[in-house]
């Protein structure tokens, strides 16, 4: 039932140009970056070879790569997220879910599959840059398989917080505000952290960037995937509660 | 034998914050019954509909389907129901055949049935035609049609539509009516409606609601009791006296209407046959006598327009 959904999430969101869209201009956007990052490369590399135990390619092309795709899809989940549920509100197409023999948890996982499963495809894409430089050098596999590993996280917690926000209202364009907003400020929070006061500890944890920049630098630390699972669930079973809350009280 | 119950509702409140927009319902639905349920705009109808299909939550009551308690055990009453809303809730990026599977795949019917389900749903409503075509590039009637399909897919023991017909040419306004009989005989329906004519037409049992309240409901035969003539519309090319015809056996009141036609009202007996003997006797040269049918019209209109009809008229469907 939860994959019966999903499947029609992705579906239709390949119906629409809006995926192909995202999916061209995002994977435009990284392989300027991932060029330029080679470029950059190839620019140091006599010097590196001189020194012992110099950054290899993994901490030099794939690691500022990946930071950068993170920011980039920060940008971009509220954009695929904003219309997973607002707009079956609008169109009216919530109550054949509400009528069908499927509960609001199945509903949420679901949707939330198919989102999952559209990054997944984007993240495919994404891994073929740096796995193309199989062909020409070596390459820390771990610390790719880290930093993968690390952006999936991400975006697991990216689309619990846009399906939120999209459970949130009826609007597609207020949903996808809310979730930039939210993530935008869940990404800065250890800014305020840095001021060194006593709140900074808290504020440090709560950064998705921080959680994010330890597993790039290949750090496999079970408190960072746990923030992120933490994160997830709990948009998740929020986004179920708003759900069930529709057929309560208005 | 036995009725079998469908639809089981008890004491049904829902409010919407401060508003009270369903008070105190109740009503059963047995096998081969299709309850029309009527009422101006925002009496609550939608309201009770979408309590019926578990979109809203009644505030308090009693709701079974089939026997299963809607509250209770939701999924396994909801496998019962097939609900068209108002707005018939398709996507319009699919086509009709991928709408329909993804609908029997949600009521969760058996993988090798699906086709079967489908095709059937197809015929029924009349799709074979526009089965590959994008729900959002058909007509309103023919997307309307998708919704029926939609609700009668995966044959529920119940079938509530909400104003089906709302949209459609004649045509396919018959079409439905005729889809909505035959459904009938195996499901129990409930039908949701502001065009008089429809319930005639369709249902056999009626419920009239009103400010939240059930105002009437009877069968189409009581409510043809209720239509039956309480007068006659008389024309005469003589002139006889208003208090000539006053006395007439069974005639309780005469009025002029206009170019020489009379309204006599009467009670019980019909005085049409005394009424032509006397006519005949003193020659007032009839030339016309028709019953007056009070029509659902009028009774709805008389039920719905005040507070102390609305009581009276509960008290006579009881």
């Amino acid at each position: 039932m939860i994959f019966t959904i999903a499947g029609r999430e992705l579906r239709s969101l390949f119906l629409s140009p809006l995926a192909w869209a995202i999916l061209a201009v995002v994977q435009f956007i990284l392989a300027y970056l991932f060029l330029s990052q080679i470029d950059a490369y190839l620019a140091v590399q006599p010097r590196l070879a001189a020194i012992e135990g110099a950054p290899g390619v993994a901490d030099l092309i794939i690691a500022p790569l990946f930071a950068d795709a993170a920011i980039l899809l920060l940008l971009i989940t509220p954009l695929i997220s904003m219309r997973v549920l607002s707009e079956e509100r609008r169109n009216r197409t919530l109550s054949l879910l509400f009528s069908a023999p499927v509960s609001m948890t199945e509903v949420i996982l679901g949707k939330y599959l198919g989102l999952l499963a559209f990054f997944l495809i984007l993240l495919l894409l994404l891994a073929l840059m740096p796995l193309s430089l199989l062909a020409g050098t070596d390459l820390d596999l771990g610390k790719l398989a880290a930093g993968l590993l690390g952006l999936m996280l991400l975006l697991a917690a990216f689309s619990a917080i846009g399906l939120f926000m999209s459970a949130l209202t009826e609007q597609p364009t207020i949903a996808a505000i809310s979730t930039f907003g939210l993530l935008l400020l869940l990404w800065i929070i250890d800014w305020a952290g840095s001021s060194g006061n006593q709140a900074s500890g808290l504020f440090a944890y709560l950064s998705m960037l921080r959680h994010y920049e330890a597993l790039l630098k290949g750090l496999f630390n079970s408190t960072d995937v746990l923030y992120y699972l933490l994160v997830t669930s709990l948009f998740l079973g929020l986004s179920i509660r708003r759900l069930d809350a529709d057929r309560l009280q208005h | 034998m036995q009725k079998e119950v469908l639809v089981h509702v008890e004491h049904l409140y829902r409010y919407y914050g401060q508003t009270l927009a369903v008070e105190d319902v109740g009503f059963e639905l047995a096998k081969g019954e299709v309850l029309g349920f009527l009422g101006p705009n925002g009496a609550g109808k939608s309201t009770t509909m979408q309590v019926i299909t578990g979109n809203l939550a009644p505030t308090t009551g009693q709701i079974s389907i089939h026997g299963i308690d809607l509250l209770d055990s939701p999924k396994r009453a909801k496998h019962e129901i097939g609900y068209l809303p108002e707005q018939p809730p398709v996507y319009r990026e699919l086509t009709v055949d991928e709408y329909l599977r993804y609908c029997a795949r949600l009521r969760r019917i058996r993988r090798g049935h699906i086709s079967k389900v489908m095709a059937t749903a197809r015929e029924r409503c009349g799709l074979e035609d526009v089965s590959h075509r994008l729900i959002g590039n058909l007509s309103k009637g023919y997307r309307q049609r998708v919704g029926i399909a939609q609700a009668i897919l995966h044959t529920p023991a119940v079938v509530v539509l909400d104003e089906p017909t709302v949209g459609l040419d004649p045509i396919q306004i018959r079409e439905i009516r005729a889809l909505i009989r035959e459904l009938g005989k195996e499901h129990g329906i409930i039908l949701s409606t502001h065009i008089l004519p429809e319930v005639q037409a369709t249902c056999n049992r009626v419920q009239i609601i009103h400010q939240g309240k059930l105002v009437f409901a009877d069968s189409i035969a009581g409510l043809e009791q209720r239509m039956n003539a309480t007068s006659l519309i008389a024309g005469f090319r003589g002139t006889p006296e208003m208090a000539d015809l006053q006395q007439v056996p069974g005639v309780s009141r005469a009025e002029a209407v206009s170019d020489g036609r009379v309204r006599l009202h009467f009670a019980d007996t019909d005085p049409s046959e005394a009424l032509i003997e006397q006519a005949v006797a003193r020659h007032w040269r009839l030339h016309e006598l028709s019953p007056e049918r009070r029509t659902l019209e009028q009774i709805f209109i008389d039920l719905t327009c005040s507070e102390d009809t609305a009581a009276a008229g509960m008290e006579a469907a009881r």
